[in-house]
């Protein structure tokens, strides 16, 4: 069930994020396996957001946000990279709410394309209707890639947002509550779609549906209040097998 | 009533109801004597010099002949095109300057500048656009005029350059604010999402920002232009008003605005010159009302292009 070939793609170390005088989160040290789904849960403000950011660096357009500790990146702090852009465009990351940009459907998939440098109409098509059609979109929008992105209905834009993020052939995908605009028949299409994209890639998915993380998820790190309170296997964390009485509760839905 | 029961509202005419009754009355006729001045001013304009332009003006002549010799005797001259080419000249080259000049200053503060040298730029930005035109138009005769004398080694230095120089420098601040603004409204969940996928923060501003901001941008500019056209004042002090179609920026002119300032105060009410005054009056109103309506359609084009 799980890969033996664990190689670590993201490695958390100590890692703190403040805002001002709040402490978003604190001492998180944790590794993510290469080509497994990561689970996130936690109720609201449990910092798991703010790691998310951390990692791609949005902190630096995010005043007052502080990155304290390390995550490193295929062995590589993410602090030290000095072409930030390139780091970027490795990470793919889906928003909570949909960010169609605003120019046509197309040219919103061939957005990282064109940042990357691939250049014709034919090339792009190809990224276009690749990406397209794994995030189980292409079908409806195949006969208006013209038309504006931000046209789209709540869970088209989501599924758009992911063709995007799925065009910058990331090797490391964040997801962040992807299925909050996304109605259940869609979430389920799309939780197929990322169960084949793990092959190819790692997927860091934050949810606030445990039951999402139990079906997806490889392992699970369970974040309540700004602190990590524990990482293990999902299949074991769900049978109750926790080294928290807390992550029991929150899975039972007993707070939270 | 008691304190226990709860504080219902009987139908009648109370001080809310009788409030909001002023207050409605008060907000339509400020907002119906937008639309009455500007057209008793129209009316005004155009009753004081629309019948000359019918019945003694020579539209041919106007539009093709740079002779303005209003107070000629016996016979005097209305030759409109010295000073449309003055104005369209000037308005141009202060275009070409204020243009690049508060979109990279819009696009400092909007997207580059943080914290207090934003709040700083900011209120610097919101002074220039408060300094009177008259003040201007002493700068461009008192400083930039020498400057031109001795940078170019011309004889005169009140000329189209210096007139363009100034209203430019006079229309950028007003158009970096309106620009400002049309960035701000840009959401900032696009630029995040376009620097998340990998781009540059110049790939983010040209690709992403600037198109979405383009219909307030195209507002910036043509509010620039309207001022351009419609400055008296510092125009007048710093072109030379001289009458003369310009051929170089290093020539004199003398714009529309000017002319009517200049001149209105010497005629007599009623006269053919007073008329032709008016007469140039009618051709501002009207270019600044072509300006308007190509902004808003503009603006409209845009608006259904993006949605």
């Amino acid at each position: 069930m799980v890969s033996t070939a664990s190689e670590i793609k993201l490695s958390v170390k100590d890692l703190s994020i403040r805002y001002g005088d709040h402490v978003a989160l604190e001492g998180a040290s944790f590794d993510v396996r290469e080509n497994e789904i990561f689970g996130i849960i936690g109720p609201a403000n449990s910092g798991k957001t703010s790691f998310i950011r951390a990692i791609n660096r949005m902190d630096e357009m995010t005043p007052g946000m502080e990155v304290h500790g390390s995550i490193e990146f295929n062995g590589k702090a993410v602090e030290s990279w000095r072409n930030l852009y390139a780091l970027r465009s490795r990470i793919g990351v889906v928003f909570p709410l949909p960010v169609g940009l605003p120019m046509s459907i197309f040219e919103n998939v061939a957005f990282a394309a064109k940042l990357r440098g691939v250049k014709g109409k034919d090339a792009l098509g190809e990224v276009v209707e690749r990406c397209l059609r794994r995030a189980a979109l292409w079908d409806e929008v195949k006969d208006r890639l013209d038309s504006l992105g931000s046209l789209l209905s709540g869970g088209q834009q989501q599924r758009l947002t992911i063709a995007r993020a799925l065009s910058q052939e990331p090797e490391l995908l964040l997801l962040d509550e992807f299925s909050i605009a996304v109605d259940p028949v869609t979430t389920m299409r799309i939780e197929e779609v990322l169960k084949e994209l793990k092959q190819e890639m790692t997927i860091v998915l934050v949810t606030n549906l445990t039951q999402q993380a139990q079906r997806l998820a490889d392992r699970t790190a369970f974040f309540l209040e700004g602190q990590v309170v524990e990482v293990g296997e999902t299949k074991a964390m769900f049978k109750g097998q926790t080294k928290d009485p807390r992550t029991t509760h929150y899975i039972e839905g007993r707070f939270g | 009533m008691t304190s226990s029961q709860p504080n219902r509202i009987d139908d009648r005419l109370d001080a809310a109801w009788i409030w909001d009754r002023i207050a409605r009355a008060v907000i339509f006729l400020g907002g119906i004597s937008a639309i009455v001045f500007v057209v008793a001013i129209f009316a005004f304009v155009a009753k004081e010099g629309l019948g000359f332009i019918f019945q003694k003006l020579d539209l041919g002549f106007f539009f093709s002949s740079p002779e303005w010799r209003p107070a000629q005797e016996p016979e005097p001259e209305f030759g409109g095109l010295a000073l449309i080419a003055g104005t369209a000249s000037i308005t141009g080259l202060a275009m070409l300057i204020a243009v690049p000049f508060s979109l990279g200053v819009a696009i400092y503060i909007g997207e580059f500048a943080t914290g207090k040298v934003r709040e700083t730029l900011k209120i610097l930005v919101e002074l220039l656009a408060a300094i009177p035109s008259v003040v201007w138009g002493f700068i461009g005769l008192t400083i930039l005029n020498p400057i031109i004398i001795d940078l170019f080694d011309v004889p005169v230095g009140l000329t189209v350059l210096n007139a363009g120089i100034i209203l430019g420098l006079m229309a950028a601040p007003i158009m970096t604010t309106i620009a400002e603004d049309a960035l701000k409204a840009v959401p900032d969940s696009y630029r995040e999402a376009a620097e998340a996928m990998g781009a540059t923060r110049w790939q983010v501003i040209r690709q992403v920002v600037l198109p979405s901001a383009s219909k307030g941008l195209v507002a910036a500019i043509l509010l620039g232009v309207g001022r351009g056209f419609g400055e008296t004042m510092a125009v007048l002090m710093a072109s030379g008003h001289a009458i003369n179609i310009p051929t170089s920026p290093f020539d004199s002119a003398r714009a529309l605005t000017a002319t009517i300032a200049a001149e209105l105060g010497d005629t007599a009410r009623g006269s053919d010159h007073y008329k032709a005054l008016f007469s140039l009056g009618i051709l501002l109103f009207l270019v600044t009302f072509v300006i308007n309506l190509l902004a808003d359609v503009l603006v409209r084009k845009g608006a259904s292009d993006r949605s």
